[in-house]
This record gives C-alpha cells, structure tokens and sequence, in this order.
C-alpha cells in the first residue's frame, strides 16, 4: 500500500539509514531463474512468438507500403515485455512504455487486429486510425501509451504511479524506456521525485545497445545503466533481458519491493534489436556477424524452445503453435489490410472531449 | 501455397529502387532472418531479409536490375513440401490496391484535401450565469479568488491536487495557494523540487491516471522547460488515442511581463499555447472571471493552460458572492458597451482598454471594450458581433506583435467580417523587441493606454 503522506515528509530517503543500493540485486543474485510451470513457459512461449511473428509481419506490410510513417519492430526484445508484464496484477498495475509499444501490446493479450489495424491507419485501430504505429493505448487494460517523445514516458509514468500513491490502490506503474532515453534530463529529474515521494514505480531500461544508430559505449558515460539510480538512492537491478525466466523473476522481487511502499526500482534488461532503429534504418552501425550471433545464441524464444523440449514439449507441439500464431498474425494482416480508413468525418472528432 | 516476395520500400517516400545483389539462388532453403537479397536507392543499401521458410522458386526480377517499383513480385518462395517448380509457375497477382504506392503523402483524390470535413458542433448561445437580484458583491484581489476557486474545487472534488515550486510551506511563490496546505494537507498541496520538465510530466501523468491535478509554474518563463508535456503529452493523448484517453490537468501560473525583471522573466506565451489544437487557454483579467473560470478549467475534461498576470494579483474588484460561481469557457466578455469602435483585449490590457475608453469618451469617441477571457477556443461571434456594430476594431496586447492573438483577430476580421470594415483593423502591441531592464527602455517597450488611445483616434480617422 502507499506510503501515507505524513511517513513520507518524517523520513526523507536520505535519512533512511538501512538503504542498501545492491539489496535487490543480491537477492536475484540468489536465484535468477523463475520456477515456471510447464503451462507458463508454454504461455511465455505463445506469447514471445506471437510478438515475433506479428513484428515480421508488420515489417512486410511496411515494405509493402501498407504501413507509414515511422515503425519500430521489437523483434529481438521479447523476453522483457513479456517477463516483466506476466507479472503484473491484471487491471490495477499501469505500463506506459515509448513509441516501440507493438510488444507491450501483445504482451498485455489485446487483440493483434486491432493493433495492426492501428499500424495500417484504419477505423478498426485501437486509436481509431489516428495515432499509428508509436501512439496506441488501451486504458481497460492500463496501459497508457505509446509515447512518441523519447524519455516522455519516464515522466508521465511517474505521474500514473503518483495516482496509484495518491489513490491508495496498492498498484504500481511500469515505466518502460530505452538506452537512448536513459540520456535525457527529465529521466533524472523523475528518478529524484520518485525516489523522494517513494512513488510506486518500477523503471526499466530496456538495454538494446543501441540508440538508434549510436552505441551505447559513444553516448554514455555510464554504460552499467542500472547504477543510475544511485544519486538518488534506487536500488538498481541487471537483467538477462534474452532470458524471459531471468526477467520474470527480477519482475517477482522488484515489485515486491515497490508494493511494500519502498520506492522505485530501476531495472536494467539487456537485450539486442535485431531489425534497424526503425523500419527505414540500413542499420550500416553494426556487422551482419553480430546480429547473426545474437540470433543464434542468445535467441529468447530458441532459448525458451531448448527449455520446453527439455520438459517433455516435442518439436511438433512447438511447431504447432508456431502454426496457430501465424494463422492469429494472417487473420490480423488480412483485418488491417481490408478495414475501411477513418471516415472523413473523424478528423475534427477527440481533439476536445468537451463543446465549448 | 507459394509466397511472393515483393521488392519492399525502404522508406514511404521510396517508390522504386535497384535490385542490386541476389544473395541467395533459386532452389537454396531459406530460413527466417537470412539475407535474400540487397536493395539500393539513391540514399541507402538495405539487405532484403526473410521472414517466412522455404525454398527459393523462381527468381523473377535479375540482380541488377533498376527502377524496380515497389511491390513488383521479384521472387517466388516455396513453402515446407510444395513443389518448388509449381512455385516458379505462380503467377503474379495483380497488384493490391494501395500496395507499392508512396505512402507518405497519399495523392488528392475524391476524397482528399478538397472533401468538405464536418467541424466540430459549437456551442451557441452559451452566456455567464445569471447573478440572482440582491447577490452580496464581495471586494476581492485577483490572488484571492483564484485560490478561493482552486479551495472549493479541492473541497468538492477529492481527485483535485496541487503541485509546483513552493505552493505548499512557503504557502505560494506569489501567495496565489496561500493556505491551501494548512486545510488540505500534504498530499493535497505538494511541494516539488525546482523540476518543471519533471513534474509537468508528473502532473499529466498523474490526469492519465484519473486525478485532476492543477500543476503551478511559478512563471509561465519557466514552463518554457515543461512545453513538451503541455503540447506533445497534454494535447495531443485524446486525439491520438482515438477519444480513449483523456487529460484533465490545469497549468496554471503568472505569465507575460511582471516589472522589471528583464527579458528571461517578461513574455506573453497566449499566442504560442493558443495555437495549439487539443488545449484549451484561458487568460482572465478580473476577479469574478478568475475565479469563474478556474472552477470551470478544474472541471474542465480538457488540458487547459491557464494564464494569470502578476501585476494583476493584488488589484481588487467586485465578485458576486455565490455557492457555486462557474462562468463558461469559450466565451468572451463585453466589458464596456460602445457604438464607434471596438478595443479587444485579455488579460492586463483589459485594464489599459478601459482606461483608454474613459480617456476616448471624454473625447466623444464611445468604444466598446471587449474582455477575450479565453483565448482557444477563441470567441470569434462576440469578436465579428461587435465589429458589426461599430465597424472599427483595435486589438491591445500586452505581448509582442508577430504572430499574436491579434494578428489571429486581424485575420478573423479579414475572412469573415470584411464587409463590415470602414478601417484597417490595428494592432496595439509591445514592441518587437526583448525586454528590457532600464526603467525608461521598459516603459517604451509596453503597452500603454496612450498607444491604444492613439491606435483607436487612428482607425476613427480622428488624429
């Protein structure tokens, strides 16, 4: 539960003489791996794949020229979404993340047609066509965006988390953002308030080693992200973000601290985007070898596929609901493809909610 | 079934590129992820990767080959245990309507840029609430009735906060929340560290969430830092969400010219917010409006910047004592009724307007003055009703001349009240220029009631 306000103006985080920066991380340390059941990981799976193929199948209809505009693939980044957000309590906790927000969706289980549908500029999109690629949002499930400005989230994630204090519903507010967003101002000034307010937020940097074009080594002073939060006493976390087990498990200790009214978390997921920065990105940054040997070592869901074979899945299984995802992705193709376009009419409507 | 592979578009301007290099043969097995081929337009090379299995059919477009338009079938894949050769003899469909076509900014057609688009309905007719006969009128400074409207709100409507630089213990940068912690408590009135980008984020995240926040600039010079959340976060969400998701969050704070506080601290930001769809702005001159409109931009479902003047704050004026004193958004003000010219005006030169039209009566020039209160969305039928009547019109900003509200007035007049004209509609602004500190330099960059008197004379043809 929140903290009440009273607590919070006695005992400021700099008078707290049992902070220890490295708790969490010595906790996970213990044991990084989450104990899935045999339903889960076959969930985790589903659900990986289905990002995986709903994010092959965008690039096609971007190359198509179905989809506009900017738009940024998560392929590669699975694990993350889908580990931190399988831990999530369903329809109390908030994600806000920025504009590489297909997977967040996915992972949330709203409908794959809707989202493509969104991507291709259609009525039937979940932001009725007029928001695109980067800025779809579905408040019944909480998630709030889709953020174009990078590092925005950071901020506007800090206030859902201030509405979850402030509202004592004992929620949180996962606040997603890159590598490249980790280097702007407001990010810091959020992490001071949040830190100051223990405000029940869990920041994650999803590590892509790369922000947009530019290693993280050529931007960052500090490339070991998780430790940003030091200045401002947030316990900082480092994550296998390619192992969705590892993920969730981190996700299980770090929201169990937030809940607790301790403050926020600041969790660093290393993970690697196989696709360029956007879709019109030649990605001439990197060597094709390096790309390759992410695929093949570090793949989330080869990893995940070794683990469900060790447990008895066989390869037909596997192949079978590689199957169903693709028939799921088709059937949203064909939706975004034949939807009609926003009519005419839509362009003067939800720039107000009121009549003036 | 065999899959086409189509030359992809690199970008949604690309229309066409070279096929440059076929990395891969007909009857090679692809997998997920291997290079097929490279693509090059005049900016870029990119590698042409697979995302389905199989095996490579016919190859129907040569490496080397120019101007291939996107979407033109350039190779035939063959799926797990179809016959390669059947693959080969696919053929191409005929292209998908809207497939290959540059995206990036769709040809006029029947039903583009020229198709008449349904405005939004606006509400007509919509005056200030009737004063009941025999209402105590109350003498009250603009800062108190502003913190009064924020207090009742805060009393009515648990979900209501403030927050900002000092608007808890030091009880207000200019007083404006004076009291407000000692009745609604810490988290009620939140203190924030010197942080606007920070926590005008913080503020619009939190309306996202379902509070009703009302976030302080202790200037609107320093929101300057913040303008991101304002426009990109606060304005836009409801639109880009398709109506899903909305922003109820007031900024407030003192803008445009204190005195003599140099050129950092001395701007008018009415016209940039104004500009901006998705925002409401209100800018209130008196006491009565301060307060009507605040409990109004509270309850306001919208974003809503709301602008007050520091040299305004401690003037007293009469404010009608009611429960629930809430006046319309939208909706400007006649302030002084006239026949030979109209002065529009919001905000501090509301004031300087009513003075120049006590300086023009005597003069035997009778003008009607009229208060904006709101600037977006603007009054445009109180504006175009009144040059109806006296056919002249002088717009006073205490703001700088280009781009301004009234220039937008100026062009108001110009489409829509042309006929009604008998002079050119004048701006009264402050000089184009920063401000300055020196005392004399300052006074010569403002507005003054002489400027707006001279103006008025002027489009009277009386000078």
């Amino acid at each position: 539960m929140a903290k009440a306000p009273k607590e919070k103006a006695a005992r400021s985080p700099a008078e707290n003489p049992e902070f220890a920066l490295h708790s969490l991380q010595e906790e996970f340390e213990k044991n990084k791996r989450y104990d899935a059941s045999t339903e889960q990981l076959q969930s985790f799976y589903e659900q990986m794949l289905l990002i995986r193929r709903f994010e092959e199948r965008a690039g096609q209809l971007y190359g198509l020229g179905l989809i506009g505009g900017f738009c940024h693939l998560y392929i590669g980044q699975e694990a993350v979404a889908v580990g931190l957000q399988s831990a999530l309590t369903e329809k109390l906790d908030s994600v806000i993340t920025g504009y590489r927000d297909h997977g967040h969706m996915l992972a949330y289980g709203i409908d794959p047609k809707v989202i493509m549908a969104e991507l291709t500029g259609r009525e039937a999109g979940i932001s009725k066509g007029k928001g695109g690629s980067m800025h779809m949002f579905s408040t019944e499930h909480k998630f709030y965006g889709g953020h174009g400005i990078v590092g925005a989230q950071v901020a506007l994630g800090g206030g859902l988390a201030l509405a979850h204090q402030y509202n004592e519903d004992g929620g949180l507010c996962l606040a997603y953002f890159g590598d490249g967003a980790a280097n702007q101002g407001q990010v810091y000034e959020t992490f001071n308030m949040a830190s100051l307010w223990k405000l029940p937020i869990v920041f994650v940097i999803e590590n892509n080693q790369y922000a947009m074009g530019t290693a993280v080594s050529r931007s960052s002073a500090e490339t070991e992200f998780y430790r940003r939060g030091t200045a401002f006493r947030i316990p900082g976390m480092k994550v296998n973000g390619m192992d969705v087990l590892e993920v969730r498990r981190a996700a299980e200790i770090a929201f169990k601290h937030v809940r607790e009214g301790r403050g926020p978390v600041l969790m660093e997921c290393e993970t690697y985007r196989y696709r360029g920065h956007s879709m019109s990105d030649p990605a001439k940054y990197r060597t094709r070898e390096e790309v390759q040997d992410m695929r093949e070592h570090r793949d989330p869901i080869e990893g995940l596929k070794k683990t469900l074979i060790e447990q008895g899945s066989s390869e037909d299984d596997l192949k079978a609901i590689d199957k169903d995802i693709r028939k799921v992705v088709s059937e949203a193709a064909d939706f975004a493809e034949n939807s009609p376009e926003p009519d005419p009419s839509e362009l003067y409507t939800d720039v107000l909610v009121e009549e003036y | 079934m065999a899959i086409e592979l189509k030359m992809p578009a690199l970008s949604p301007t690309m229309e066409e590129g070279t096929l440059a290099k076929w990395l891969k043969q007909e009857g090679d097995e692809i997998v997920a992820g291997d290079i097929i081929a490279e693509i090059e337009t005049d900016k870029a090379t990119m590698e042409f990767e697979a995302v389905d299995e199989g095996t490579l059919g016919k190859i129907l477009v040569a490496e080397g080959t120019e101007n291939v338009a996107v979407g033109t079938v350039i190779a035939m894949l063959a799926g797990e245990g179809e016959d390669v050769s059947e693959a080969a003899a696919a053929a191409p469909k005929d292209d998908v309507p809207g497939e290959g076509k540059d995206v990036g900014r769709p040809e006029s057609s029947g039903e583009g840029s020229e198709a008449e688009v349904a405005r939004p309905a606006k509400k007509t007719g919509v005056k200030d609430p009737e004063i009941p006969h025999g209402t105590n009128m109350a003498t009250v400074t603009v800062r108190e009735a502003l913190r009064d409207g924020m207090a009742e709100e805060m009393r009515r409507d648990e979900r209501v906060f403030v927050m900002g630089e000092e608007v808890a213990q030091y009880q207000g940068a200019y007083k404006v929340t004076q009291g407000l912690l000692d009745e609604f408590g810490p988290k009620r009135v939140i203190d924030t560290p010197i942080t606007e980008y920070g926590f005008a984020g913080i503020g619009t995240g939190a309306a996202m969430g379902g509070l009703r926040p009302i976030v302080e600039f202790m200037t609107f010079n320093f929101a300057m830092q913040a303008i991101d959340h304002i426009i990109n976060s606060a304005a836009k969400t409801n639109y880009m969400s398709g109506g899903q998701m909305r922003c109820p969050v007031v900024f407030r704070g003192p803008n445009a010219a204190a005195s003599r506080v140099g050129a950092q601290h001395s701007q008018n930001f009415g016209p940039w917010y104004a500009s901006v769809p998705g925002l409401i702005v209100i800018a209130p001159y008196d006491a009565s409006d301060a307060k009507g409109l605040m409990k109004a931009a509270i309850r306001c479902e919208d974003p809503v910047v709301f602008l007050e003047n520091e040299l305004v704050y401690g003037r007293s004026f009469e404010l009608p004592e009611l429960d629930d004193h809430v006046l319309p958004i939208g909706k400007a003000r006649i302030m002084r009724e006239g026949s030979d010219v109209t002065i529009v005006a919001y905000s501090i030169a509301v004031g300087l307007a009513l003075e120049a039209a006590e300086q023009l009566a005597e003069e035997g020039i009778d003008a009607e003055v009229i208060d904006l209160r709101t600037l977006r969305p603007l009054d445009k039928e109180a504006v175009l009703e009144s040059l109806k009547k006296t056919n002249r019109m002088v717009i006073a900003e205490e703001g700088w001349p280009t781009c301004s509200i009234a220039s937008e007035i100026v062009a108001i007049c110009m489409e829509e009240g042309f006929d009604h004209l008998d002079a050119p509609v004048t701006r009264v602004c402050d000089e184009d220029v920063p401000l300055p500190y020196a005392a004399n330099l300052e006074k010569l960059a403002l507005i003054d009631t002489p400027k707006i008197v001279k103006a008025v004379k002027k489009v009277c043809y009386r000078d």
